[in-house]
């Protein structure tokens, strides 16, 4: 009996069998790995497994406690529902892809050790991005390489800090890190922070999400900030630096959905939004904050899902993607309509509905910690998820006009997935009391008291008055906003024309410059040069070399080998030194 | 059933009892959320009548006047980065 059995290994290696599948056994094959991926979490015990030594130190790839596992179950569910709503696609590298995507997630949440949890971060980031590339078009490769270009930008930045924390405390093992304010925290935050899509380092989210296939955008929803939600609770627990963040992005993604025209990208900057809320919890870090967050990621990765799906549904029926060319497809789509709509309530917390039983946990621990700032704008802008997922989105994709565009309900397999995802919601929504089981912390909250009820629901529709008073004013308009991604696009556009332009004219100079005024001289004093070598040098090494040769000619001579003539020369010799001694 | 409900829902004569029935629902609701027994009121606004309504209209009101705001600052033409 194997005692613990890490669910990665079924995606990971399980995706290497895809390729070799076709048709109705790899549809069976698709669903049955995340099936067997959440057995396998639900009958997992709490613990710490499958530990080895490596270079001397620990890694972990087991470290299964309630938050990760809370994890682990959404995730598994998450990657059953897209799987279901992928099911038409026949392209077996994109549902590589996505199991590599699932798997990598799912490490990450496993990982007790920093190695573990670096390696799966940047599998995820490669995996990821190629759900972008696979839609193959221009837009698309284009903000898939910017996608991936801030991902490795903040590897590295994660890296970084990785490292100066193990030559600071000697330990890789991941786990609260002390807030000392050192280099090491705050790189590991960034690393951090950048997956979480905190501004100014969100861009590359809503920049490539709805760039991505239909298929693939689902996928990207639920796994790659929802896992850098879970990294930071584990962390960065209290983090006050979070409280500020949070809220700011709850409302920046707000004001953005609002502005835009782009369906999935208003689901993307909805996304934005919700993980200030998560990030707003990690900050108060108390047992009802870190619980909202957890409870608020689990219901998240289900109806941002559901909405990226049904929006997805909308585009690959259609062809369109923009609110200007969309509208009335209330009565070709109405069960997709329906669907939006679960989702949309649940994002907006709607009593009943998911998000009302976990956001407003989230709301309580600041109301707990007497922020009343953060309470307000918190309030405020689950009012504004309201207005821009649940009234002017679905107004103008659905109502709005009465439009000319041929279309019909998705197939049944796409219908299958957003059902199981608007069922999820409503069952969380009216029964909460599965998912407090499982949240890391005990709980003592309850979401339905008369006063919470009256106070949502009053504030919902008045929110929806307010809609129908001013939605002239709301009207989608044919623009895109432009965000952080502005200062690497316009930034590196001006780097480009300061390297096309004042660089190159400098080149240019430079070696016309080179050319006449060093090159010319310079090919002078070669020629002079080479003269002088070719007259100077060599004439003085053959002139001495032939006298040599013409010396040595006739002293050869002198060697006549005759014995007589040695004995003259002995004999002249002999009488020139006497002579030299006489004349001295 | 969801179909002949979102057709009703998109017709537009009945645009108007749609608006009727949303109005008479928040009265009602705002209503009964001013006599909601409250066990504690956090906040000094928990204990206004009717906070959430007018907080509601308030939010989406502020919320729409600062996006048109910020629309004329960051919203550009569709080609703005081709």
């Amino acid at each position: 009996m194997i005692e613990w059995f890490h669910p990665s290994i079924l995606f990971i290696f399980g995706a290497f069998l895809i390729p070799f599948l076709s048709g109705k056994a790899r549809q069976i094959y698709l669903v049955l790995i995340p099936a067997l991926a959440f057995i396998d979490v639900v009958f997992m015990s709490q613990g710490t497994y499958w530990t080895f030594t490596f270079m001397g130190n620990e890694i972990i790839f087991g470290k299964a406690d309630s938050l990760s596992l809370l994890f682990a179950y959404v995730f598994t569910i998450a990657a059953f529902i897209g799987l279901v709503y992928a099911l038409h696609l026949d392209d077996a590298p994109q549902h590589m892809a996505a199991f590599f995507y699932i798997g990598s997630s799912i490490g990450v949440v496993f990982a007790g050790d920093y190695l573990t949890l670096f390696i799966f971060w940047e599998i995820m980031a490669f995996a990821s991005a190629y759900l972008v590339f696979a839609r193959k078009e221009k837009a698309a490769v284009d903000a898939g390489f910017r996608y991936i270009l801030m991902h490795v930008t903040g590897g590295v930045f994660l890296l970084g800090g990785i490292v100066l924390h193990y030559i600071a405390t000697g330990s890789i093992l991941f786990g609260p890190i002390e807030k000392d304010g050192s280099l090491a925290f705050y790189l590991i935050f960034i690393g951090f922070i950048l997956n979480a899509a905190a501004p100014p380092l969100n861009a590359w989210l809503t920049d490539a999400y709805p760039e991505a296939t239909v298929t693939g955008a689902v996928f990207m929803s639920a796994f790659t900030t929802k896992t850098a939600v879970y990294v930071l609770a584990r962390a960065f627990p209290g983090t006050e630096l979070l409280i500020g963040l949070g809220v700011f992005m709850a409302i920046f993604g707000m004001a953005y959905a609002i502005m835009e025209n782009d369906c999935r990208r208003v689901i993307a900057y909805s996304i934005i939004s919700q993980v200030g809320y998560l990030l707003t919890g990690i900050g108060i870090g108390t047992e009802l904050g870190l619980n909202g967050t957890a409870a608020h990621a689990f219901t998240d990765i289900i109806f941002k899902g559901l909405l990226f799906m049904a929006t997805g549904a909308v585009i690959h029926m259609t062809g369109k993607r923009k609110l200007t060319e969309l509208g009335g497809l209330y009565k070709t789509m109405p069960v997709t309509f329906a669907l939006y709509m679960a989702g949309a309530l649940s994002v907006s917390a709607f009593p009943f509905f998911s998000g009302f039983v976990s956001k407003s946990m989230i709301i309580a621990a600041a109301q707990h910690d007497h922020m009343a700032i953060v309470t307000l704008l918190l309030t405020l802008v689950s009012a504004g998820t309201f207005l821009y997922t649940g009234l002017r989105l679905p107004y103008y994709m659905f109502f709005a006009k009465e439009s000319q565009i041929k279309a019909e309900e998705p197939p049944r397999n796409m219908l299958a997935a957003m059902g199981i995802a608007a069922f999820l919601c409503i069952a969380i929504g009216v029964f909460p009391g599965a998912l407090y089981a499982i949240l890391p912390n005990p709980v003592h909250f309850e979401p339905y008291t008369f006063d919470h009820i009256t106070g949502a629901l009053s504030m919902l529709l008045a929110a929806a008055a307010g809609f129908f008073m001013l939605r002239r004013l709301l009207a989608p308009e044919q623009t895109i906003s432009i965000d952080t991604d502005w200062f690497y696009r316009i930034g590196a556009r001006i780097f480009m024309w300061i390297a096309n332009k004042p660089i190159a004219a400098y080149e240019g100079f430079v070696s016309d410059l080179s050319n006449t005024a060093v090159m010319k001289p310079l090919y002078a004093v070669a020629r002079i040069s080479l003269n002088i070598d070719k007259y100077v040098v060599d004439g003085i090494v053959n002139g001495v070399a032939s006298l040599v040769l013409a010396i040595s000619a006739r002293v050869r001579r002198v060697q006549t080998g005759l014995v007589q003539h040695y004995a003259m020369a002995i004999a002249v010799g002999i009488f020139v030194i006497i002579a030299i001694y006489a004349i001295m | 059933m969801i179909k002949r409900l979102v057709d009703y829902l998109g017709n537009a004569d009945n645009a108007g009892k749609l608006k009727k029935l949303l109005y008479i629902s928040l009265a009602v609701i705002a209503v009964a959320d001013i006599f909601a027994p409250r066990e504690h009121a956090a906040f000094f606004w928990d204990s206004i009548p009717a906070w959430s309504a007018v907080f509601g209209i308030v939010s989406i009101v502020l919320t729409v006047v600062a996006a048109k705001i910020l629309g004329f600052v960051l919203r550009r033409r569709e080609d703005y980065y081709d």
